[in-house]
Formats: structure tokens, sequence, C-alpha cells
């Protein structure tokens, strides 16, 4: 059963001389979510046009489902796309717009009414049926452009980022909707953003992309606990992750001593090899660090350093204290703690370290002991 | 307390007598330029003699003999005949020309195709030629085709969107309209033609209908083209019926010809009032959104 399938190899894009899409070798399972993120310009636009066949690759083939589409007709190759500008036709209404597909396929009205109608039901679009999209508020408009989709029945959905024309709150409720739509329906779906909320909350699988490549793809925990580059590490996580650089000053068989400003970290490691006097980047997330009665003494895979606090972020639930720590590094490493604790700026602040949440990166960028074949396997 | 309102009324005071002369000079500057058609519109009602013995627009003697005489020209042919003739190739005219505008505009605005920078250049390059420059090389073209005296010369080039400015209207147009709709009807399985049909040609409607008056107001008014090419009176528009009367007699029917002329505009006010609104959208919002 491979409906719903989706297979990259090789998948090359070039506009003139600039390559978009550098080669992407991407497996997604039936059923599957799957979310491609990364900044601005990173290419999983293009991606998503690549497989819609809205764009047509420069090299290598896609798949979906057991047919190559590489050059198959958009509307030929089960697949449905939600537009982040909702793309409705504005002179046809909701109705019209949810079964034009179907009417330019040639089907009877009746057939077309019958699936619209469903579509509208499940939506809750059903009172809107007779509006024009002018007369709708966004999240109405967006639901109408995923409607248009559903009555389509494809085997693959498409969303380029969707709720982004979408104010805050409106983008929580739609995103709630598309994650129910998709435990529903069961139907795989990509998904574009550089919101890492989205990402987070709704894919089964993320793909980070980066200047046209695939950094790393993996469940939204794994790439948390796991990022197998500095980027990834960068990217995933907000706050974004500390960087330190370091040294190696020695390794044992379960342990890297790594040197920073003034400090030597002894961090433990399960897998990898580093050599003494290597180049190496320590990461530590803003919300693994320990503040006060929570950093525990006794414990010694943990360890303190003496901070002054340079800003605070007060969020309510949570605060940010940007703090200079000269024995780690010479920047300023952010700290996210919970709650609203006051701090004042220009005081000390005394801080824990978790040694075994800390990330470990080569020279590279690459993970210290992070299987870095996980991104190789999708190619297989 | 007491000191309130006099600034107050003192600024509501200005405001007025600021209103009072913006609006002052505008209806009087717009009386002036309006003048020659109110006084044009009045002397069709004057008889010969009042139309320069008097300045006042009001007629002293109101009648209705030059609309009746002009009705009646001084031809073989009532003034329908020649209202009637600058329909039949008005209409194929106008039509064409939206036909040809919009597929030419849309393979401009849309399509990538080699060369695309020179074509578009080229086409805009033609709005810049003087119309006088074709004029013998065409006759020349359209006399070796036969089509001397007929209404053909008159249309047949709008079929080839040779009107560039319009292309480039409609095109300036089209580059303000996202193209995710159109990518939404090729998913949806339309294809190039089918997505100008259903959804392009619905969105630029303003574009087109702007398209359509400029062309039919253009062609009402246009008197060198149905003079060169057509020769029969009885195929004269109306353009050409107005410049007969003058020069029928020595004595000219002024009032005559004045009402005919009245007459003669009264399609292109009725067709722009009745598309105004789209008409000033089409040609605001191509640049605006653009």
């Amino acid at each position: 059963m491979t409906k719903g399938r989706v297979l990259l190899r090789g998948v090359m894009k070039s506009f003139g001389a600039v390559d978009v899409i550098k080669g992407v070798d991407l497996e997604i399972a039936p059923g599957e979510l799957t979310v491609f993120v990364g900044p601005s310009g990173c290419g999983k636009s293009t991606l998503l046009r690549l497989v819609s066949g809205l764009e047509l690759p420069t090299g290598g083939s896609i798949m979906i489902g057991d047919r190559d589409v590489t050059c198959v007709h958009p509307s030929e190759r089960g697949i449905a796309m939600v537009f982040q500008s909702y793309a409705l036709y504005p002179h046809m209404s909701v109705a019209e717009n949810m079964g034009f597909g179907l009417k330019i396929a040639g089907l009877p009205k009746a057939v077309i009414k019958e699936k619209v109608a469903k579509a509208a039901e499940i939506l809750q679009l059903t009172p809107l049926l007779d509006r024009k999209p002018r007369a709708l508020s966004g999240g109405q408009r967006q639901r109408v452009a995923i409607g248009r989709c559903i009555v389509r029945e494809p085997e693959v959905f498409l969303f380029d980022e969707p709720l982004s024309n979408l104010d805050a709150a409106l983008r929580g409720q739609m995103r709630v909707e598309i994650a129910r739509l998709h435990a529903k329906l069961g139907a795989t779906m990509i998904y574009v953003t550089h919101d890492q909320v989205e990402a987070m909350t709704l894919a089964t699988r993320i793909v980070v992309l980066n200047a046209g490549r695939i950094e790393q793809i993996g469940a939204p925990i794994e790439l948390y606990r796991h990022p197998a580059n500095l980027f990834v590490a960068g990217f995933i996580g907000s706050p974004r992750m500390n960087f330190m650089d370091g040294i190696v000053e020695a390794a044992e068989a379960d342990a890297v001593h790594v040197r920073l400003n003034a400090a030597t970290l002894r961090l433990p490691r399960h897998e990898g090899d580093v050599k003494p006097g290597a180049k190496v980047t320590v990461g530590i997330r803003p919300e693994h660090f320990r503040v006060g009665s929570a950093v525990d003494a006794g414990d010694d895979q943990a360890v303190e350093f003496d901070s002054v606090i340079d800003l605070v972020e007060r969020l309510g639930g949570e605060t940010l204290a940007h703090l200079r720590m000269p024995s780690l590094s010479d920047g300023v490493l952010v700290v996210k703690i919970s709650g609203d604790i006051p701090l004042r700026i220009g005081t000390g602040l005394r801080v824990g370290v978790r040694l075994a949440q800390c990330h470990l990166f080569d020279a590279d960028g690459r993970a210290v002991g992070a299987s870095a074949a996980r991104v190789a396997a999708v190619a297989a | 307390m007491s000191l309130m309102p006099t600034p107050r009324r003192d600024i509501a005071w200005i405001g007025r007598a600021n209103a009072l002369v913006r609006y002052g000079v505008l209806i009087g500057v717009g009386l002036i330029m309006l003048y020659p058609l109110f006084w044009m519109v009045a002397a069709s009602f004057k008889p010969n003699h009042e139309i320069f013995g008097s300045v006042s627009l009001w007629p002293r003697d109101p009648t209705m003999d030059g609309v009746v005489k002009g009705w009646r020209t001084g031809t073989e042919y009532s003034f329908a005949t020649y209202l009637l003739n600058s329909f039949a190739f008005i209409i194929p005219k106008v039509v064409l020309t939206v036909v040809s505008s919009v597929l030419v505009a849309y393979g401009f605005a849309r399509f990538r195709m080699p060369g695309k920078q020179l074509w578009f250049a080229l086409m805009v390059a033609t709005i810049l030629l003087p119309k006088s420059v074709l004029l013998i090389p065409q006759y020349l073209m359209f006399r070796e085709f036969g089509w001397l005296d007929t209404y053909l010369p008159l249309y047949i080039p709008c079929a080839f969107a040779t009107d560039g400015f319009f292309v480039f209207m409609v095109v300036q147009f089209l580059r303000g309209i996202p193209p995710d709709m159109e990518e939404a009807a090729v998913i949806d399985g339309c294809n190039s033609l089918q997505v100008l049909w259903h959804v392009v040609v619905p969105v630029i409607m303003p574009a087109i209908i702007s398209v359509a008056l400029f062309q039919f107001m253009w062609s009402l008014n246009d008197f060198l083209y149905p003079l060169i090419y057509l020769s029969s009176v009885g195929k004269y528009p109306v353009a050409l019926a107005l410049k007969m009367a003058i020069d029928v007699t020595e004595a000219t029917a002024w009032n005559e010809v004045l009402a005919m002329s009245t007459i003669a505009l009264l399609p292109s006010l009725i067709v722009f009032f009745l598309a105004q609104k789209y008409f000033v959208e089409g040609i605001t919002s191509g640049s605006v959104k653009g």
C-alpha cells in the first residue's frame, strides 16, 4: 500500500544560475504530516512547489504513490494545495470555489454539490456556502481553501505557510483544526512553515532545510533533543540555543573535557570521536540552565557559575535573563527561568548547568555523538 | 470657560472659508473647461443667425430646427445611417481589441518565453511610433488585399493586438495581481486558456472594461482612418458625416452641425456613465497596485 507515499530522489531546481534546491532525497510515508521548516530563502516553498508540479525540477525524480509524477500536470498528481494568500477565486461563491476543480473535471452537478456539502460539513462552512470570499474573515477563507482541497480527495495535501496571514489567536485555532483534520482524514500532508511552534506541534516528522539542502529529518522531539548539527540546534527551540566556543582538553571513554573561557566542563558522552586540541562548540538551551534553589548542590552532573544580569525580559509565565558569564563565554547567554522572578539588571546571579543536557559540536558543526547517518538514511 | 468657544468658532470659520475658496476655484476652472461643450449643446437649439450674433448661452428663440434638419443631413442618407455605420466597425473593433489585447497581455505577464524582454520593449516602442508613419505602407497593403472602401482595414488589424497601449495597460494590471489564484486553478485542472477564461478575465474585468471604453470612444472620434479607407458616402461614419455637413454648402448650417455633434457625443457619454465605476477602478488600480 503506497497510496499517499511521496518519494523525492536527487531533486534539484535552479532558476537560471541560482541553485535553489541542491539535491534532496526524501521519503514521506502514507498518512504522515511532514513539515518543511527553514529560514527564508532556504527553498522550502520551492520544494513544495516541485511536489505540486507548479515548478518542474531541473534534476531528479518525484513519485507520488506508485507513479513517477516528475513531469505530470499538477491536476493529475493527486495533490491539492493551500496557499498562503488563500488564492480563492474572488468572483465565485464559497460553493463554486470548492467545486471548481470538479467542474473543470466535468463531473455532474449533483455529484459536485454532494461532495461540496460533505466537505463544508467537515469544516463547518455550510452556512457560508453562498457567500463570496470578500465577505469572509481570514480564518473562514482559509477553511474554504482547505475545503477546496478536501473536495478533490487528493492523495497528498500541500500547505504553503497557510497560517502566516492570520493573527496570533486565529493561528493557534487553525493549527488545532489542521491537526484534527489530519487525524480525521488520515491523508499525507506536507506543510511548509517558518513558525517553529507550528512545526513542533503539527509534525509527525520535521524536515529542516537550509540553503537548498536537508539538514536533518526527524520527529519534533528528536530534533529538539538530538540536533544533528549547529544549524538545526540553533533553528529548533526558542529562544535559540546558546553556543560557546571551546577546545577539547582531554577525551576519556565516557566523557570529554572541554575548556571554555575560564572553566572546563566535563561533558558525558556516549559515542563520537573527538581528539584533544580539537576546536568544538558547546551548546546549552536557555531552558536547561538552573537558577537558585533549583540547582542541586550534590549533583556532580551540575556545575554552577557566577553571572551578571545584562537584560531581563519578563513574559509573565517565564523570564528570559540575558547574562554575562565570563567563565563560559565572551558573549551574552540567554537563560530561561520559569515563573516571574524579580531580577535586577547589573546584579549577580548564580546559574547551574546540567552537563548531561549540553550539546557538543565539532569544528564542522556536526553534533558529536549524534547519528549523522540519520540524515543520509533516507536516500537508501 | 468663556475663552473656549472663541478659538473654536475661529477654526470653524477658517475651515469654511478655506473650503469656499477651494471649491470656488475648482468650480470656476471646471466651468471654463466645460464652457465650449455647454455652448455647443446650447447652440444646437439656436437658429443659425443667432449663433454668431449673440454671446448668450441661453437661446433667445429656442428651435428644434437644427436637430431636425441636421438629422436629415444634406445627403441621401439620414444621420441614423452614419451612426449605424460607425457601430458597424466599432463593435467588431472593440471586441477584437479586447480579445487580442488580453491574450497577448496574459502571455507577456505570465509566461516565460525566449526574448520576452525584447518583445515587450518592441511592443512598447510601437506605442511611441507616430501613426502617420504607417499610413502609406498600410494603405498600399490594404489596397493589395482589395479592402479599400470596406470596414476591414479599420478593425482587422485590431485582431492582432496592434494597439500596444492596451496590451501595456492590461499587462500592468495583471502584474498587480498575485499569480496564486491562477496556480490554484492549474491545480484544479485548468489549462492555460481555462485559467484565463475562468479566473483571469473575471479578475481583470475593470481593465477589460477600460480597454473597451477607450477603444470605443477613440474609434467613434477617429476621423483620419475612415477618411483614408472609405470612399462611398453611404459607408461614412459619424466623424466624416459631420465634416461633410460643413463642406456641402458655402453657407454652413452651423446649428445643424452642432446639433449632430451633440448627438454624436451621446453614445460615448452613455457608455462612459454606464461603465464609470469599473472604468475609474481600471485606470487607477493598474497603477496603484502595480
